[in-house]
């Protein structure tokens, strides 16, 4: 009989044009419940302009031991930074 | 502090030799200040000390409420009702942001409720002692909130991740707290008689509590050496006490109130105050659940547990079935 | 000008008793996520009471305060009505209380966006946005404990047959109201009555409870003045305690 509520991830969008993000998580039984939630919970102090909703238990997330293959083969690949390309002075900014 | 006394493994801090691969790869991290994270590889110490460690914490917040909430119907104008409303309901979010901190170690915020209302973990000693009078609302705001931010600024910076982020956000929130309590001091120190001495009053009773706040002296504490080299600890008991002390003093100047303390006294060569022990009898026994104040707060916080399952299944119950007619009807 | 100073106490009044109410809730909700919620209600609401008391005092023109007439006026001149002054009882009490008053402030605070008094316009601009907040989330609630377990369903049924005469006070209309509405200063309160019907038996229906007999018999007793419940007193009692005990004193 006794059951917790589900635990919600909740992301909110600060200000137009960001994205949304990560503030914390809240228990709610539902979807609709846990916009409410979070409207008072994570809003207090004027802090978004929009929110999600995300179970946690929905979250797909990379383990930790694959940082190794997953993260370190593009630390090699300097030639993605503008900072690898030498421009002389004399152009100006580019 | 907030968590008081929080034992670790008891072992002792491991020398490099001593610890597994794993561990010294770990104590490298939090050495480099890399924040360790939920699903990373951890000492099992490490976490059971973060979750009595933050579950006091939360703890504290909710017991925290009910003093405070005790003067909400009797705020003396609307504006200190709305914001002593706003601050005790703050209190209540900066438990919740700490529960979600130690369910990322996978206990749930039942269990660690469970665990507050029959005794097995702990809350500050200082929410035991009762509000009497409207100054009170003042002096808890000024000191015990005053307290609470000295050791909750260097834990934003502590090793678990999800614990220091909710210390960012409940910093952020907590910055008007002392403040509205000493704007409340400020108001009756330069008020009417029965004021001042309300104000006085407050001070007194409230002063030594704040110092037990820090905890005892943990120069030699063996869970304390180990929590500083996790980096859950960042600071000394002494060291905060101290450090509450010198900057409160010059604050009840202000006020033109009296620290009730004979011994105080500025020492110019540790360039702080000298000051008297708080009573450390009294603190283990408050700690221990003595006194009328405990069993108040526990009984209430059981109650409004007991009261509120149904609330809490009944809301479950229809949020199931309607996730079953929309199954249903797909 | 009375009639304006008559009404702007009854829209300050029930915000404010009903706020008072809300507020003794503060760390005692069945759950932490609840007790940020109904703290926000009651800020909202006592934030309302400020905008319509601190104007009620001008325009009564006696120098009296937001503050003077919450504090220190006595409970023969408040004029909430009843429903508001109840006990919290259980949460479910609470919570049907709530959404009761909250579509009734709803729809009230939208036809008061049109009132001829700007300064009313302006408050009931600001408050009918935190109100249509306050019925999602109340109504949300009743819904789900009228739809949840059986003890959840009883609880709920037994709190409407409780509180629901009581919110037909809100409807009753006196010369006050009808003087104010012809000056086009608030709505006529009948004439908000079967958008509130519309809204409430929805909430009702969805929330699988039945409408028990809608009999109120107290003949506006709180927003006339004419009589309180019991209750009120001891409300004010603790409110006011700081004010009366030290008169004259600042905080």
């Amino acid at each position: 009989m006794k059951k917790e509520w589900p635990l919600w991830e909740i992301f909110i969008r600060g200000q137009h044009g960001l994205s949304h993000r990560h503030v914390g998580s809240l228990h709610a039984p539902d979807a609709e419940t846990a916009i409410l939630n979070a409207r008072d919970v994570y809003t207090r102090r004027n802090e978004g302009v929009s929110i999600w909703v995300v179970k946690a238990a929905d979250i797909t997330a990379t383990a930790p031991g694959d940082k190794g293959p997953i993260f370190e083969p593009s630390e090699t690949k300097v030639y993605r930074h503008p900072t690898f390309y030498d421009i002389p002075d004399e152009i100006g900014h580019m | 502090m907030y968590a008081q006394m929080v034992k670790s493994t008891g072992q002792g801090v491991k020398s490099r030799d001593e610890m597994s691969a794993e561990e010294r790869d770990f104590q490298d991290k939090v050495d480099a200040d890399i924040r360790i994270e939920p699903r990373d590889w951890m000492p099992e110490g490490y976490k059971k000390t973060l979750i009595r460690q933050i579950g006091q914490h939360a703890h504290s917040e909710i017991v925290g409420q009910l003093p405070e909430g005790n003067w909400i119907t009797r705020a003396p104008t609307l504006e200190r009702k709305m914001i002593l409303l706003a601050k005790v309901q703050d209190e209540a979010g900066h438990g919740l942001y700490l529960y979600c901190a130690a369910e990322t170690l996978g206990v749930t915020r039942d269990e660690m409720t469970e665990m507050l209302l029959s005794g097995k973990m702990k809350y500050s000693s200082i929410f035991n002692y009762p509000t009497l009078t409207w100054a009170d609302i003042g002096a808890v705001g000024w000191l015990v909130d005053g307290a609470a931010i000295m050791n909750q600024v260097p834990l934003q910076r502590t090793s678990y991740g999800p614990y220091a982020r909710a210390m960012v956000r409940i910093c952020k929130e907590e910055s008007f707290h002392q403040r509205q309590g000493y704007d409340i001091m400020m108001r009756m120190a330069r008020g009417s008689e029965a004021q001042k001495r309300m104000a006085q009053d407050a001070l007194n009773r409230f002063w030594y509590p704040s110092l037990m706040m820090f905890g005892p002296s943990d120069a030699n504490s063996v869970h304390s050496e180990q929590s500083m080299a996790w980096k859950i600890k960042i600071n000394t008991n002494d060291e905060l006490r101290q450090k509450f002390v010198d900057q409160t003093v010059p604050q009840a100047e202000y006020l033109g109130l009296s620290v009730p303390d004979e011994n105080l006294k500025w020492n110019e060569e540790k360039g702080g105050y000298d000051f008297s022990e708080p009573d450390w009898d009294e603190f283990f026994d408050v700690l221990r659940g003595a006194g009328p104040g405990n069993t108040q707060r526990l009984t209430d916080r059981q109650k409004a547990w007991e009261d509120g399952a149904w609330v809490r299944e009944g809301l479950m119950a229809h949020a199931e079935k309607k996730a079953a007619r929309k199954v249903a009807a797909e | 000008m009375e009639a304006k100073f008559e009404a702007l106490l009854r829209l300050g009044d029930n915000a404010l008793i009903l706020g008072h109410r809300v507020s003794e809730w503060c760390g005692h909700a069945p759950v932490l996520e609840e007790d940020i919620a109904l703290a926000n209600t009651a800020l909202d609401l006592l934030g309302q009471t400020n905008l319509w008391l601190e104007y009620a005092g001008e325009v009564e023109g006696k120098g009296r305060s937001a503050d003077d007439l919450a504090f220190l006026r006595d409970a023969w001149d408040f004029r909430n009505v009843l429903l508001v002054e109840l006990p919290n009882g259980d949460f479910g009490q609470t919570i049907l209380r709530q959404f009761l008053f909250d579509a009734f402030n709803l729809l009230n605070l939208r036809a008061l966006t049109g009132s001829s008094d700007p300064r009313i316009a302006e408050i009931a601009e600001k408050a009918a946005k935190e109100a249509a907040y306050h019925v999602d989330r109340s109504s949300g609630t009743v819904i789900g404990l009228g739809d949840g377990t059986d003890e959840s369903h009883r609880r709920m049924q037994d709190a409407l047959n409780l509180l629901y005469p009581y919110a037909m006070e809100l409807f009753i209309t006196d010369e006050v109201d009808a003087e104010m509405a012809k000056a086009g200063v608030i709505p006529s309160p009948d004439t908000l009555k079967a958008e509130y019907d519309a809204l409430v038996n929805g909430v009702i229906a969805e929330a699988t409870l039945e409408k028990p007999e809608a009999h109120f018999g107290h003949r506006g007793a709180g927003k006339t003045g004419k009589m309180h419940t019991e209750h009120l007193g001891h409300l004010l009692t603790q409110m006011q305690w700081l004010q009366r005990a030290y008169p004259g004193n600042a905080w």
